[in-house]
């Protein structure tokens, strides 16, 4: 069972808001479309890129399809390497498990590298209740986490922020008065304030890019430093990790070092990807814990379709890439797991039914699914969702169902188009029906369920003549 | 060759000229056409919007509707994006081999126009005269789903007259997305207007995309901001000759005398046809006769 | 957790988009190998690997320079006189010939209260990778353990010309190795770097802030 969630507010209503936000939009705008500038000209550079893509979508497809064989590989590599692996069915588990682990060090403080995963599921708040506090050392998490606000962008969390706003947050929580809003300056005094942490703390969280069955060894991927000094200089390490995050083979990740960098920064490297082994008798922490996640992944697992969702890297390019995004941002969607693939993971992960609106999130471009490194269709799972949330009202079956003007308008619809001649009878009638609305060859208001377009849009008039009636006055009935 | 006309549900009943236009291109290339006229609609309005059942049965329909002759071309990429890319997907969901099989064979032959006369035909040029300057918006179908490259391109710079100019940022989506447009109206206008700050910074007199759902969303902006810019369909303009323009005010290819009047984004106030009907007959008179009037920049 | 997961993909054995093809087990494809066609290997000289090598770490600003071998300890004497560095780190297994004279030379076993306050460290390297400029180390000899080159603030590190690879996939192939034997791993393309303010990329966060690389030539 998980931690008690509030209803999300349905999308329309939640981008309507974020819409107005014009720093938001300006930050988004600007970041989105420079790194996708980037991206496209990195991934441009390899000749052999869409072969790595679809290397990387085979690689994750197999190891969806043998998820059991390579979960009971991995554990036994990383315990034979002086590693320990909990098993965790829900974020509640593995908060437990965490917390436990924690307390037993002895340490009420716990230095984190940035997990989308940890964030899934409020790894810091069970923490805290427990005693323990977790100081977030991404610059951009430390941000956040010290104005106690949510992230607005996977990869760039603290982009609704602006530098005085920041330098005001240090001055207040840090106390670093004397600051300049210059961002050098800014990421100075982090880095003092971190690295004293660095040093001192003997406990670090961490999650996981990837992780191979074949040798136990886990992966994490990064810019700043930070989670070289997490993962390397406290004596225990606790990672925590999604069970999709795996990979067969060593060999894989020579197609996975190359697709995520490219696809997320648009960088030909980041500066610093770390691998390490269970425990080494020099080298890094004393006592390693792998925490395995379930959280809802073998229930996406099961649905043949929609699994695909589990191939994602986090790389964020579809975030980058969608249209709907770059205007709403990260909060409109509810969910730790914003964009494109949060409208197809989320939904999935989570019960369908309380994140109904985000499969409609979208108009179906496909941007996503051309920047997507493994080759996620995301355009095919959001309908597949679309045709799942549907199934579900109507199988919930009541009063409210049967009457919901959307579906008695599909249903009428389809009743129409099943006929020629019920076909031709809705055309001849909407010439009439739309009478009342036109005005100089124009409409301009619309009525009900349709109200939403003639807010900001003209609609021109039904014409005199159908195309099949032209048609037939040109040639007669024959086919 | 034989072609049957498809010709999606709102084009016959809302843009019946784009329709027209295709059919007098066809012929003008020396096709013989035909129009099953049992067809109504592909079912990608209900896909999309997740009524999966409703769907399958139009695509059943389709198969039916479609089964004899050689190739069947829309002027449509979404619809015919849902033909190729989503019958076989339907069909699959309800593990029905032999209508994965005809969905597929159907789908072999069934093409956009633009994707049809370039592919196909090898045809770029068809004879056409638009003495207009228009600007192009890829279709997210045309461009993704069904991936007809730059076939429109080629097409249109074959157009005797034509003044190209480039759409900035020209690959993003419109934010039409069929219901999207109505579901979420507060975001689709958001994408929508940006789509229009950068048509009307080309300084073109038409828009020009081979999907009406794209221009009925475009369309629809550019008339409610009376910015005097229209939205047009590809065959439309592929359709238009000589002729036509030499008749004053002329329609361009694809609009009959029927036709004429209704909005089609922003001749309102051009060349009034004072002969019209009551409801509005502003017409789309190219009053020019073979010269681009006021050209100024080149793109 | 595990019966879940089994009975999740019990008769689905096809997966989204399955690349191996419907109906395919999931006892029977464990090891079934994924079908790789992209580029294996680097059929390049070895002088051009070396300058694709230098051009991509000076993109990341980096200092780096190619020299001769016997020029080394000198040059990392002065990189440390310049920067009036009084002790610097190295590690054990370090080419003697290539220390330099100058600072106090400390070892692997110091304390991490003198590791924070050394003024840099010197190194050798596993491997490096041409087309991403990338310098690995695997804790071999003349690397020590990762903290070695985590926490001293100048790393300057040496690349000998045959271990520049010219390809990812080759790397990863050389570095099964230590992977195998429990070794870590480090990957490190530039100095590290942030735009999370106003996405305005601000470089040195933590780790070393100065990285230079001395590629031996011949």
């Amino acid at each position: 069972m998980s931690r008690l969630e509030l209803p999300m507010v349905p999308f329309p209503d939640a981008a309507k808001v974020a819409l107005e936000d014009s720093q938001l939009r300006r930050n988004l705008g600007k970041a989105t479309s420079a790194i996708r500038a980037k991206r496209l000209a990195l991934t441009a550079e390899l000749p052999d890129w869409e072969q790595l893509r679809e290397a990387g979508r085979r690689i994750k497809a197999q190891t969806m399809r043998n998820l059991d064989s390579y979960l009971l590989q991995l554990e036994e590599r990383v315990t034979a390497a002086g590693g320990t692996v909990h098993w965790a069915e829900d974020g509640d588990e593995a908060n437990r498990i965490v917390g436990e682990l924690v307390r037993r060090t002895g340490s009420s403080e716990a230095i984190k590298v940035k997990s989308l995963t940890t964030d899934e599921i409020r790894l810091n708040d069970a923490l805290a209740d427990a005693g323990v506090q977790a100081i977030e050392t991404d610059l951009a998490e430390l941000i956040i986490q010290l104005a106690g606000e949510a992230s607005s962008h996977i990869l760039v969390p603290a982009i609704h922020k602006n530098r005085s706003e920041i330098r005001e947050l240090f001055a207040r929580t840090l106390g670093e008065t004397g600051l300049s809003d210059d961002p050098a300056d800014l990421t100075r005094a982090a880095r003092k304030y971190l690295r004293q942490k660095f040093l001192s703390t003997t406990v670090g969280i961490s999650g996981a890019n990837f992780a191979v069955a074949e040798t136990g060894t886990v992966c994490v991927v990064e810019s700043e430093g930070n989670g070289r000094m997490c993962i390397t200089l406290p004596r225990t390490l606790i990672t925590v990790m999604g069970i999709e995050k795996l990979v067969p083979s060593w060999q894989d990740m020579e197609v996975f070092l190359q697709l995520l960098p490219r696809s997320s920064t648009g960088e030909r490297m980041n500066p610093y990807t770390s691998f390490w082994t269970g425990v080494h008798q020099v080298d890094g922490p004393r006592e390693f814990h792998l925490v395995l996640l379930d959280n809802g992944r073998s229930k996406v697992l099961a649905n043949e379709v929609g699994r695909e969702a589990l191939h994602c890297i986090r790389c964020s390019a579809c975030l980058n890439a969608c249209p709907v995004y770059e205007r709403t941002g990260g909060h409109a969607y509810g969910s730790v797991y914003p964009g494109p693939i949060g409208a197809v993971l989320t939904p999935q992960l989570r019960e369908l039914a309380r994140f109904e609106s985000l499969p409609y999130a979208s108009t179906l471009c496909g941007a996503c699914f051309d920047a997507c490194p493994v080759k996620i269709n995301i355009p095919e799972l959001l309908v597949h969702l679309r045709g799942q949330v549907v199934a579900a009202r109507s199988e919930r079956g009541g009063l409210r169902s049967s009457l919901d003007p959307e579906r008695l308008a599909m249903r009428a619809a389809a009743r129409v188009f099943a006929s020629p001649r019920l076909y031709e009878r809705a055309q001849r009638v909407s010439r009439v029906a739309q009478l009342p609305f036109v005005r100089r060859g124009r409409i301009e208001s619309l009525p009900g369920y349709l109200r939403g377009w003639s807010a900001t849009r003209d609609l021109r008039a039904v014409p005199k003549e159908f195309f099949r009636e032209w048609w037939k006055k040109r040639h007669g009935d024959r086919q | 060759m034989q072609v049957s006309l498809f010709v999606p549900c709102y084009v016959d009943t809302l843009y019946p000229e784009a329709a027209v236009a295709m059919t007098r291109v066809l012929e003008r290339v020396g096709l013989q056409v035909d129009f099953p006229a049992a067809q109504t609609c592909c079912g990608q309005m209900h896909f999309n919007t997740g009524y999966q059942q409703e769907a399958l049965t139009l695509a059943r329909r389709f198969v039916e509707v479609f089964a004899g002759g050689d190739a069947v071309v829309a002027p449509s990429a979404s619809c015919v994006g849902m033909v190729r890319e989503f019958y076989p997907y339907l069909a699959r969901q309800v593990g029905d081999e032999e209508l994965v099989a005809a969905v597929e064979a159907v789908g072999e032959r069934t093409f956009e126009l633009s994707e049809f006369l370039v592919g196909q035909l090898g045809v770029e040029d068809v004879g056409a005269y638009y003495p207009h300057r228009v600007t192009y918006h890829p279709t997210c179908h045309s461009l993704r789903a069904i991936r007809v490259g730059d076939a429109p391109l080629k097409l249109l710079r074959a157009v005797r007259g034509i003044e190209i100019v480039q759409l900035p940022d020209a690959e993003t989506c419109c934010g039409f997305g069929g219901t999207f447009a109505v579901k979420n109206s507060d975001t689709s206008m958001a994408m929508l207007s940006d789509k229009v700050a950068n048509v009307l910074s080309t300084k073109a007199e038409a828009c020009v995309a081979a999907d009406n759902s794209c221009l009925m969303h475009i369309g629809g902006a550019l008339s409610r901001g009376r910015t005097g810019v229209r939205a047009v369909h590809l065959a439309e303009i592929l359709a238009s000759t000589m002729d036509d323009a030499a008749e004053a005010p002329a329609d361009s290819g694809g609009r009959t005398e029927e036709n004429r009047g209704g909005i089609d984004g922003g001749w309102i106030g051009r060349t009034r046809d004072v002969s019209g009907d009551a409801d509005g007959a502003g017409g789309i008179g190219h009053s020019r006769s073979g010269r681009v009037e006021g050209a100024d920049v080149t793109p | 957790m595990l019966a879940r997961i089994r009975s999740a993909l019990a008769g689905t054995g096809g997966g989204a988009g399955a690349g191996a093809g419907r109906g395919a087990g999931s006892a029977d494809d464990l090891g079934e190998p994924v079908e790789r066609s992209y580029l294996m290997r680097d059929e390049r000289a070895t002088e051009v690997r070396v300058a694709q090598f230098v051009e991509m770490v000076g993109e990341y600003r980096a200092g780096v320079r190619v020299v001769e071998e016997t020029e080394i300890a000198e040059i990392a004497a002065t990189a440390c006189a310049d920067r009036r560095f009084t002790r610097l780190l190295v590690p054990a297994g370090f080419p003697e010939a290539w220390r330099p004279a100058g600072p106090e030379l400390l070892g692997d076993s110091v304390d991490l209260e003198t590791l924070a306050s050394v003024d840099g460290v010197i190194t050798t390297c596993a491997l490096a990778i041409a087309p991403t400029g990338t310098i690995v180390l695997d804790g071999g000899p003349g690397q020590g353990r990762r903290a070695l080159s985590l926490i001293p603030d100048y790393h300057l590190c040496i690349v000998r010309d045959e271990q520049i690879l010219g390809s990812v996939p080759e790397a990863v192939r050389s570095l099964r190795e230590a992977v195998a034997g429990g070794r870590a791993l480090t990957f490190i393309s530039g100095p590290s770097a942030t735009s999370d303010i106003e996405l305005q990329r601000v470089e040195g966060v933590h780790g070393p802030r100065n990285l230079e690389v001395l590629v031996v030539g011949r």
